[in-house]
């Protein structure tokens, strides 16, 4: 059974279901987008049963010799950071399809559900990518998807924004493929040339080229995931892209940047990581709070969630750089509860927006009484994105904001004024796109009908259940950091305190580590 | 002195001998075949004496003689004259194929209604009675057949020169016929025969740069020998200051056929005022003869003074890739923009040209910078071929539409061209997935490697700027709505219909699985001095 190659399936099914809905009849087109997405789904839920909770290191590897010529694998595996980002992604594209089923009729709605099936396929093999070239290759791949998914859908002007998406992310893409080459090179200088993440792990590099090296890699994570100050396509991406859209964008593509900051940054060049910290820190800190504080003076709702983003993204950076468990396990809860949280967010704007036919906050308001569903459903998210305890971001910020004190006090002094920030931001819109006095011509407005419920409902639902019990992603995620900070080479502070006295349960479970 | 009767080595030499003969047999049948049947009879001597050439050249292929312990495969021919090697076979492979999609775009003939794209009457003065009689007559050349033959025969021998002398012959042979094709378009005449014009003064003008190159060399070295001019530049016999002067003048003359900055100029006028299929066959092919012949002067015949030329192709890469691309975003034509995108490509190639390392700096397996060159060019070159043949396609009343407002929309008009042409635009940007990224990673691997990483940076750059236009342009067939007249897609016979599926399929192929190809220029071995 162990050689059965789930993982391949895992990525083929979508691709292959791209590939069935661009030629399917057109009446089947939907029917068959979301079965083959249910189908990735099921794949990936079967992944996770084969997955051993107990190791840290890489399962489930395939390996066969690619392109020989240039030392290049296609190899396969999930740790417990790629089975999350596995199950995120696959969790997030029936939703996606489901809840964004009338947002593609005006335009080509095939190319529509075939490309975000493409998108899937792509963003799957990058996260299970254990060779450096075949994860460049997807990484660069899902930007086509992306790009004709941003432009061919969505709002006018969206032609424009999809160019400056896919501007930003290829000018980073081949600083990116600078460093891969860079890679080669020194990998070729050290006996034969090889991509495979296990012999790069495993290779001495002098500390002027890996400090050259990470640079080319973050630099590229830093656009994808956006940090301050390669952010700016975010805003008008989202803003210009349908809501289902924006959340297979920064729900799914841009988690590539952290994750990419956490697999390779650090695994492959852990002493310019360490070297870089301080810079790292302070674009992640100003992403926070310039995030927060631009989100605040928004208008357009869009685009107002797309720059929450941008400060979530510095917390998650703040979390991988501040190099200790707690960090490291927060960060990566927090990649999937953004994920959850910001997509529900998306959705239900995008079910706003279809109703009050507008994206302007400062011409909505009114609508609570006339539909409760939603407007309840918008605060939940919202609660969520601002970390209220008892939902699930909670728990990866406060750790998270924990490893930021441990790091410096001052970081984490400015990290904390991002969740008051967010306090202000999170209520504000409701109060200015749901209160207020009603309008009559709103009042035939009707509220969330069943698919629309639907769709969002198994992400609020996670975000509480996460929020009450966040041990099963803990469980997955703390092995692989485990790992990581032993190559890194860090140990955790000392508590101040015996571990057992220590109320929180996550601080329990990494006080055995030390 | 005593003459020695040269011995010719007929099986070696087959597949360029077949091409000359069937370029002989096309004047023959010129002059006494009925004008009615010539059009047939060309296109399947020329089809045929291209696919008769390439089974020679895959036998040739198989039965090299290994050389110098396997790493170079090859014999010397017609007394030392000609190197019949692995990389030869190699690119007479690539001009052989990429010619052969060639004259299938120069025998279409529905796209214009039943005549080719070439002059009805080429001595007709544009505008005249003469011209219009011609044009109600149906009249077309057939002459283009042969011609192209010949400049086939040409670009195989000049990868394969392995004298100076021979170089410049074969530079000539390839050159003459192609600045008459140039001059030969239906439509838009005096564009054409400007085009024609221009190239043949700047090319007889780099011709001349050549010869004195050959000149300063011989004088410097004693000998045309490629093998016994390295001899003389390891030894450092001779006047220093008459090898550099030579070895700049052979440079100008190379480097202005593959379109390198400064010498440029003539690319654009020329692919844009040429008849669509010629400009097609001659921006693949003779970048791939050229390409030989540069890598072969400057690795076998300067490549112990590496460190003399080093310097220098650096200086023209950068400007090449950064002068093409910057230049690229400022056209409204997509036959300019293809040009000065081709400019930037002649950057990259050179990017892998100077990535030049001796055997024993490169581990085992690694890819070297000739590998990264032949794989560059085979990628290019299907890219190339395919674009403009999409080009041709794209048509309005006035014939071809070339003008970027044309082009408008057609991606919901007609998503299937639009998708091939977007795809070749893809793999020219170096996206993942396509042929053109897997080039483009083995030339900049091997720069960097040679440490010449200020320009893989500027390369990166310079892609990055490249991106820009690609991406306006698909964005533009995809996103944009058409204003005003527009262009449509005319159906095609199967002769170009193939070539763009064909392009298309070696693009994705050579990009998601490059390893055959990559083994084969891997097995072509090194150039044999």
């Amino acid at each position: 059974m162990n050689d059965f190659p789930w993982l391949t399936l895992l990525n083929a099914a979508p691709l292959v279901g791209a590939l069935v809905v661009g030629f399917a009849p057109p009446t089947l087109t939907k029917l068959a987008a979301v079965g083959f997405s249910l189908l990735t789904l099921a794949l990936g839920i079967a992944v996770a049963l084969q997955f051993d909770l107990d190791s840290g290191g890489m399962q489930l590897e395939e390996q066969h010799t690619w392109i020989e010529a240039f030392g290049v694998h296609y190899a396969l595996g999930v740790d417990g950071l790629g089975l999350l980002m596995v199950l995120l992604t696959a969790v997030l594209v029936p939703i996606v399809l489901v809840a964004g089923w009338f947002d593609s009729d005006d335009g080509n709605t095939r190319a529509f559900f075939a490309w975000a099936l493409a998108l899937e396929g792509l963003s799957l093999a990058v996260f299970c990518a254990t060779d450096v070239f075949l994860f460049y290759v997807v990484f660069e791949a899902t930007l086509i998807p992306a790009y004709f998914l941003i432009g061919g859908f969505g709002r006018a002007g969206r032609g424009a924004a999809a160019v400056k998406f896919l501007m930003f992310q290829l000018a980073g893409g081949l600083i990116l493929l600078g460093a891969v080459i860079g890679l080669y090179v020194v990998s070729a200088q050290q006996g034969k040339p090889s991509y495979l993440l296990s012999d790069l792990t495993e290779l001495d590099i002098s500390t002027d080229a890996g400090r050259w090296l990470f640079a080319g890699f973050f630099i590229a994570f830093a656009i994808k995931a956006p940090l301050f100050p390669v952010h700016t396509w975010l805003a008008d991406t989202t803003e210009k892209a349908t809501p289902g859209v924006s959340v297979l964008l920064v729900c799914v593509l841009d988690k590539i940047g952290t994750f990419g900051m956490l697999r390779f940054c650090l695994g492959i060049f852990p002493e310019a990581s360490k070297w870089a910290t301080p810079l790292v820190m302070v674009l992640a800190l100003i992403s926070i709070v310039y995030g927060a504080l631009v989100a605040i003076g928004q208008d357009d709702v869009l685009r107002l969630i797309g720059l929450t983003s941008l400060s979530h993204f510095g917390f998650i950076t703040v979390g991988v750089f501040a190099m200790s468990s707690q960090g490291g396990s927060g960060a990566i809860l927090y990649m999937v509860n953004h994920g959850l949280g910001t997509a529900a967010l998306f959705l239900l704007a995008g079910y706003l927006v279809r109703r009050r036919g507008t994206t302007l906050i400062s011409q909505m308001g009114g609508l609570e009484k006339v539909t409760p569903v939603l407007a309840g459903l918008f605060l939940v998210a919202g609660l969520a994105t601002l970390g209220l305890p008892g939902l699930s971001p909670f728990v990866s910020e406060f750790l998270v904001l924990l490893s930021a004190f441990d790091y410096a006090w001052y970081v984490g002094a400015v990290a904390v004024t991002g969740i008051v920030l967010a306090a202000i931001y999170v209520l504000w819109m409701y109060q200015r796109v749901f209160t207020g006095p009603g309008v009559p011509e709103l009042d035939g407005t009707p509220d969330l009908d069943r698919r629309e419920i639907g769709a969002v409902a198994p992400l609020l639902l996670a975000l509480v259940l996460f929020g009450f019990y966040p041990m099963p992603l803990l469980d997955v995620a703390n092995p692989t950091v485990k790992n990581l900070m032993s190559h890194v080479g860090v140990t955790d502070q000392e508590p101040d305190v015996p571990a057992d006295s220590v109320p929180d349960h996550a601080a329990t479970e990494e006080g055995g580590d030390h | 002195m005593e003459f020695v009767k040269p011995t010719l080595q007929y099986f070696e030499l087959a597949p360029m001998l077949i091409v000359f003969g069937a370029a002989c047999l096309g004047v023959v049948v010129e002059g006494f075949l009925p004008r009615a049947r010539r059009h047939v009879v060309q296109v399947v001597v020329a089809g045929l004496g291209l696919l008769a050439a390439l089974g020679f050249t895959i036998w040739v292929a198989t039965d090299l003689t290994s050389r110098a312990s396997g790493a170079a495969r090859g014999r010397l021919a017609a007394s030392g004259t000609l190197v019949i090697d692995g990389p030869t076979v190699y690119l007479w492979g690539l001009v052989l194929v990429f010619a052969a999609a060639g004259v299938a775009l120069f025998a279409e003939r529905r796209l214009e209604g039943g005549v080719s794209a070439f002059a009805g009457q080429a001595a007709a003065l544009p505008g005249t009675e003469a011209e219009r009689q011609a044009s109600t007559r149906g009249l077309d050349h057939t002459e283009v057949y042969p011609l192209l033959m010949f400049a086939v025969g040409g670009m195989m021998l000049f990868p394969a020169a392995n004298d100076l002398l021979t170089m410049f012959v074969a530079l000539e042979v390839l050159s003459l016929p192609l600045y008459l094709l140039c001059g030969l378009a239906r439509r838009r005449r005096l564009l054409s025969q400007e085009a024609a014009l221009k190239y043949f003064l700047l090319g007889a003008f780099s011709s001349g740069f050549f010869l004195y190159g050959v000149a300063l060399i011989y004088g410097f070295a004693g000998s045309m020998q490629l093998a016994e001019i390295n001899e003389a530049v390891r030894n450092d016999v001779g006047n220093e200051s008459l090898l550099l002067i030579g070895m700049g003048m052979l440079a100008v003359g190379l480097l202005f056929k593959v379109g390198a900055v400064p010498f440029h100029a003539w690319t654009p006028d020329v692919y844009q005022g040429a008849p669509t299929a010629v400009t097609a066959f001659m921006a693949a092919c003779t970048k791939v003869a050229a390409f030989g012949a540069l890598l072969r002067l400057f690795y076998v015949g300067f490549g112990s003074d590496r460190w003399t030329w080093q310097p220098m192709m650096w200086v023209i890469a950068i400007l090449t890739m950064l002068v093409g691309a910057v230049l690229a975003i400022v056209q409204t034509d997509v036959k300019r923009m293809l040009a000065y995108s081709a400019i930037s490509h002649t950057g990259f190639l050179l990017t892998g040209v100077l990535g030049a390392q001796a055997s024993g700096e490169l581990a085992d397996g690694q890819v070297t910078s000739l590998q990264a060159v032949l794989f560059y060019l085979t990628t290019y070159g299907f890219a190339t071929v395919g674009a403009f043949a999409v080009v041709t396609l794209v048509r309005d009343s006035g014939g071809e539409a070339t003008t970027f407002p044309r082009w408008a929309g057609l991606g919901r008009r007609s998503p299937w061209v639009a998708g091939a042409f977007a795809f070749f635009l893809l793999s020219m940007a170096g996206i993942p997935l396509t042929a053109g990224f897997v080039g483009k990673w083995a030339v900049f691997t091997v720069a960097m490697s040679a440490g010449a990483w200020p320009v893989v940076a500027v390369a990166i750059v310079a892609s990055i700027v490249a991106v820009y236009f690609y991406i306006r342009h698909i964005r533009l067939m995809f996103f944009s709505e058409p204003e005003g007249e527009v262009a449509a897609v005319t159906s095609a016979s199967p002769l170009t219909t193939v070539t763009v599926a064909v392009c298309a399929v070696a693009t994705l192929v050579l990009g998601v699985v490059p390893g055959p190809v990559l083994d084969l220029v891997t097995n072509a071995g090194d150039f044999i001095r």
